[in-house]
């Protein structure tokens, strides 16, 4: 269940699909990356897609954290849902590279992701956020 | 040296905030030790076999008086007084309490030190050559490099779950005094056409399946650098292997797909992510470079006076070149004969600080070998310098000989070990004693880890030694032939391995055997390269 | 016989298991049986000690000796430094870790 959600728009209610069944000419809009999925293969997709899914079956399996990368690099606006073991403490590190909505298997809560969400006001790089790296603060 | 400024500082704050409300979780209960291991990891903290452990970070290496005072400080606060300076640049202090971490790790942002990133899988702390700024061989100083590699590295958002540990260095000299080549990342700046450049090496390591790391770019300019990196880290996230922790490090996936191939997959990535604007501009390097310009040199260049014959022995030994004339780099071995290697109190600490304040223009630094460099200090300030170490036992005169032996806590403290370290370190330095003996073998790095973890480097030493389990009992293998620097080199073992007392009877006969078999100037190393194994073989076992 | 080991959740310390609670000093610990896994998981949730585990051990008149080494090094502390141990009065104590 989606627990935080940090867009305005309206919720996408069709299923996600797998990543094989989507290349397999599927018309689905919403869909599902595994942490051995590559995300390059929607990038020709993108434009048709409202949801991108990316599992985390254990919290210590970074590659969803690039795969976001790589999504809005590429120019992908929709929703990106972050579903699985998904931790208050890594919230933060997500929102940087382009998630933006989250749901954890175990419930979390509002409060802490809230702290979590604003401990840091300065980073050190550019992300796939809106925020401002500090060597451009320095450098205007 | 680099100085923080206010967004610097800020971050190292929050992260002090961020830390002491994950401990106040923990110590709650809304938070399993499952879920606080990584956290409490990616600050450096341990849980070891006496206590918990902290890993302080110093950056590259680097540090001033008023910080290694606060290393004091801490030992004598919140630890038992002591300290222990490791093979990464670092200091563990092992006696830790969780519940005063928070404390402390402000104290330490009070003077611009942190232990971010000091553990678990993302990036680690950038180490260098103890020399930079002070080497005559050197093409530039490499730790602005290093510090622009640390604050793209800080809480790296794509990076912090990685399948394993990943360790950058950077040199800017041909001399290797940092292990490059053992790192997952090794970076040796060169110069191309007067333009300043690094050389990319991409995937060697120690533990259980030691390798060297291939070159994988001979040029990256400055301004594509944290593009470039970026590029090799995404690689290796994506298909780095997460199914065995044993093959998780980069050094696997470089080897399993060929250097070839992984250099294809990072010079496609890297056309991408250069387009996405990460890199700074190169006023930032500028503006980090700026902190490391050379110090207001200007002593005479006068010959200190060697009539005092153990100093002299000292200053052969201990006390190199600097590119400065009227100048030299003071090497601080922390290896008194019979002591624990790396290990410093808080009153030693304070006095190195001293005289960095003194004599040093400030500066201090931490050594791959587990010694302290005081990186510039007159020539004519040389003996005072050696006297204050004498009172304070540090003037002890092995630089780079036998018993200046690298070994890592093993199974005194450490709860991944299989065997004691410490112990062998002691015994083989005390066997080797007699200082002339110890000068005529001459260069001779021994490395000592307690397990395959390898953190002391055993399979870089000239002679390694591997503590293992055997049926219960600490047994210890012998490798020769290998080397951390210039001239890398993964060691080979000389086969059955030794009880605690065999262990350094092996050691003494191949030794001897050099000394029998060694020609010209050859150091041990050259020896062993030379002639092979077997006649070690034959000495250690015949 | 097994025994029940940790460390405090706060201090980090070494603890052992005496039956009613904890204590710095493997003299004290008890035979825990096949008991353990209980009480581990209870004292884990309590919060009273961190990363236990139940280790063997053999009965000998001056009490539990740990039958692996790293749990004798835990019992006592550091060989290489005597004064850290629970015993810095008596140089030989570290005799009983080999
Ligand atoms: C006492 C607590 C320590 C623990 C639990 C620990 C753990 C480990 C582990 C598990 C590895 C193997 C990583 C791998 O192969 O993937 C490793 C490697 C290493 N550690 Fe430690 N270590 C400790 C202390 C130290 C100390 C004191 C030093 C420095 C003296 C050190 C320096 C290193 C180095 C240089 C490596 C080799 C890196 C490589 O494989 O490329 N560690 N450590
Ligand atoms: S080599 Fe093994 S015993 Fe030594 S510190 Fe590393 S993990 Fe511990």
């Amino acid at each position: 269940m989606v627990e935080f959600r940090y867009r305005d728009d309206e919720v996408t209610e069709q299923p996600s699909v797998t990543l094989d069944a989507f290349l397999d000419q599927s018309n689905a809009t919403a869909v599902r990356l595994e942490p051995d999925d590559d995300a390059r293969k929607l990038i020709p997709f993108l434009d048709r897609l409202t949801l991108i899914e990316i599992a985390f079956p254990k919290f210590r399996d970074g590659r969803g954290y690039s795969s976001a990368r790589i999504l809005r690099e590429a120019g992908y606006t929709g929703e990106l849902r972050a579903q699985g073991d998904v931790l208050v403490d890594q919230i933060a590190f997500m929102r940087r590279c382009g998630f933006d909505s989250f749901a954890p298997e175990g419930s979390l809560n509002p409060e802490a992701v809230e702290r979590a969400l604003s401990t840091y006001d300065q980073f050190y790089q550019k992300a796939a956020d809106a925020a401002v790296p500090v060597w451009k603060l320095r450098h205007g | 040296m680099y100085k923080y400024d206010n967004y610097d500082q800020a971050i190292v704050d929050a992260r002090v905030a961020e830390f002491r409300d994950q401990v106040n979780r923990r110590m709650a209960g809304e938070i399993t030790e499952d879920q606080f291991k990584p956290l409490r990891l990616m600050n450096g903290l341990y849980l070891q076999l006496h206590a918990y452990m902290l890993r302080v970070a110093i950056p590259y290496g680097t540090l001033d008086s008023r910080q290694m005072r606060m290393l004091a400080h801490i030992a004598r606060k919140y630890d038992r007084d002591y300290g222990h300076f490791t093979t990464r640049q670092n200091i563990q202090y092992n006696w830790i309490k969780l519940e005063e971490c928070a404390d402390l790790l402000e104290e330490l942002a009070s003077v611009e030190m942190h232990a971010i990133q000091t553990s678990g899988n993302c990036i680690r702390n950038i180490s260098s050559d103890q020399y930079a700024g002070a080497a005559a061989d050197e093409v530039a100083d490499p730790r602005p490099w290093a510090e622009l590699l640390r604050q793209w590295s800080t809480f790296h958002p794509e990076f912090s779950y990685l399948p394993r540990k990943f360790k950058i260095a950077v040199i800017a000299s041909p001399e290797d005094r940092a292990a490059m080549r053992l790192h997952d990342i090794g970076l040796e700046l060169v110069r191309k056409d007067g333009e300043l450049g690094a050389r990319v090496f991409v995937g060697g390591g120690m533990g259980r399946t030691p390798m060297i790391a291939p070159e994988i770019n001979p040029f990256v300019k400055a301004d594509d650098l944290l593009s470039y990196i970026e590029a090799c880290l995404r690689v290796y996230n994506r298909y780095g292997r997460r199914d065995n922790i044993y093959k998780a490090r980069i050094k696997i996936l470089v080897h399993e797909i060929g250097a070839d191939e992984y250099r294809r997959q990072v010079t496609e990535e890297f056309a991408h992510v250069k387009t996405l604007g990460i890199d700074p501009p190169l006023a930032e390097l500028e503006r980090i470079s700026a902190f490391f310009a050379p110090p207001a040199f200007d002593a005479a260049d006068v010959e200190p006076d060697r009539s005092d014959p153990d100093f002299a022995v000292w200053l052969d030994q201990n006390v190199k070149p600097h590119k400065q004339s009227g100048y030299a780099i003071v090497n601080i071995s922390l290896k008194p004969i019979g002591g624990i290697p790396g290990d410093a109190s808080s009153a030693q600490i304070d006095v190195m600080a001293d005289l960095a304040e003194k004599y040093g223009f400030d500066e201090l630094r931490v050594t791959h070998a587990q010694n302290i460099v005081l990186p510039h200090v007159a020539k004519r300030d040389l003996f005072a310098v050696w006297q204050a170490l004498r009172e304070a036992e540090l003037a002890n005169a092995n630089l780079d000989l036998i018993s200046d032996i690298i070994a890592c806590p093993g199974l005194d403290y450490c709860s991944l070990a299989n065997a004691r370290s410490i112990p062998i370190a002691q015994k083989i330095a005390t066997r080797f004693a007699d200082a002339e003996r110890q000068r005529d073998v001459g260069e001779l790095k021994l490395k000592i880890s307690g397990c395959i973890n390898a953190c002391g480097h055993h399979h870089a030493g000239h002679i390694g030694i591997l503590g293992v389990d055997k049926k219960g009992v600490e047994n210890y293998q012998l490798t020769l032939g290998g080397s951390g620097a210039e001239d890398v080199s993964i060691g080979k073992i000389t086969g059955p391995g030794f009880d605690e007392d065999g262990i350094v009877d092996a050691v003494e006969k191949a030794v001897e055997k050099y000394r029998e078999l060694r020609e010209g100037e050859e150091r041990f190393v050259d020896t062993y390269r030379r002639v092979g194994m077997d006649p070690f073989k034959e000495a250690i076992y015949g | 016989m097994k025994l029940l080991t940790g460390n405090e959740l706060g201090s980090g310390a070494v603890t052992w298991w005496t039956g009613s609670g904890w204590s710095i000093h493997v003299e004290d610990a008890i035979d825990v049986g096949e008991g353990g896994e209980a009480i581990l998981h209870a004292e884990e949730g309590a919060r009273r000690v961190n990363a236990p585990y139940i280790i063997d051990a053999i009965p000998t008149p001056e009490g539990p000796r740990p039958a692996h080494i790293k749990d004798r090094v835990r019992a006592l502390g550091p060989t290489v430094r005597p004064d850290l141990t629970l015993k810095p009065a008596d140089p030989a104590a570290g005799d009983w870790i080999i």
